[in-house]
């Protein structure tokens, strides 16, 4: 019962069609859907990681960091977008954001 | 054998947090699913020898994300139900799609294979964990090899700290501010005016 590379592998990716599977799921839910990209990235950040534990290599780790940078910068601007749109249309579905173009 | 047990508990929780957190009723409770998703792949981390990113993980992930995005499902008074209907009319093609793709990248597990020179091209060789610790290894490579990949994710956080700060500030019409320019200037012929008042006959 070795624990192998490809274990890791297949939690990504599991991890990774669920947060797939959770867009299509919350069509409607904003919040549900930065939630689901977070999931997304989370394993984007496992593969990394068991590449880089696997192959000897810091890159991946680096690299990994860099996403939860993008992550965390990616989920304050996208709440920060959503707040914004809930003031000026008392909701936050949305099936009508293309209401906003100008 | 201890470290497969570890695996599979820490990989069972981080799938069944994430479903959760998809497929809850109460966005607060999905909040807090992820927050049990992202501990438990901390914990993933912790067994593949990265500590570092574990330990940022919990500290980025589950004490600012996850509160930021509890704090913005409980700041903002939203109709849930009314957004959770027509939640099965897309369950069948999110099924499928998520299907689909389970099924492809099941079929690369099965066939792929490291390059046989993969091991010699590693860009920043991992040191032996006995003599520098994970914090140590990445801490050197940081800060030399990838100093300007470190400068630009902090570029980056700027960016996004200064475009949060810039789509939500609002200055609304008439609310009462202070003004403390108009405080200091003020002077005592200002506010005070002395009448002289004759006895008998009043103002």
């Amino acid at each position: 019962m070795e624990i192998t590379l490809t274990h890791y592998l297949v939690v990504a990716a599991i991890l990774f069609t669920i947060g797939i599977f959770g867009i299509f799921l919350n069509r409607k839910n904003v919040i549900i859907i930065l939630m689901s990209i977070e999931l997304m990235l989370l394993g984007v950040n496992i593969n990394l990681v068991a590449f880089s534990a696997w192959l000897g290599d810091l890159a991946g780790q680096v690299f990994a960091l860099m996403v939860l940078t993008v992550a965390a910068a990616e989920a304050a601007i996208g709440l920060a977008i959503l707040v914004v749109y809930f003031r000026n249309r008392g909701t936050i579905a949305v099936d009508d954001v293309n209401l906003m173009k100008g | 054998m201890l470290a497969a047990i570890a695996f599979y508990i820490f990989a069972a929780v981080t799938v069944a947090a994430a479903v959760m957190v998809v497929a809850a009723r109460n966005p607060v409770h999905s909040v807090l699913w992820l927050i049990l998703a992202f501990f438990s792949a901390a914990g993933l981390f912790m067994l593949l020898g990265a500590e570092f990113l574990a330990l940022i993980l919990i500290v980025v992930y589950v004490g600012a994300v996850a509160v930021l995005f509890l704090f913005v499902v409980m700041m903002l008074d939203i109709d849930f139900a009314e957004l959770k209907r027509g939640m099965l009319e897309y369950l069948p093609i999110g099924g499928l799609i998520g299907v689909i793709l389970l099924v492809e990248l099941g079929m690369i597990f099965s066939v792929w294979a490291f390059a046989p020179e993969a091991g010699t091209l590693a860009a920043a060789p991992a040191p032996a964990m006995a003599q520098v610790t994970n914090t140590e290894a990445l801490g050197h490579v940081i800060y030399t090899q990838y100093l300007y990949a470190f400068q630009a994710a902090g570029l980056v956080l700027l960016v996004a700290m200064i475009g949060a700060i810039v789509l939500t500030l609002r200055h609304r019409e008439g609310v009462k501010r202070q003004n403390i320019a108009a405080q200091v200037e003020r002077r005592r012929k200002d506010a005070v005016e002395l009448k002289n008042v004759k006895p008998g006959q009043g103002i």
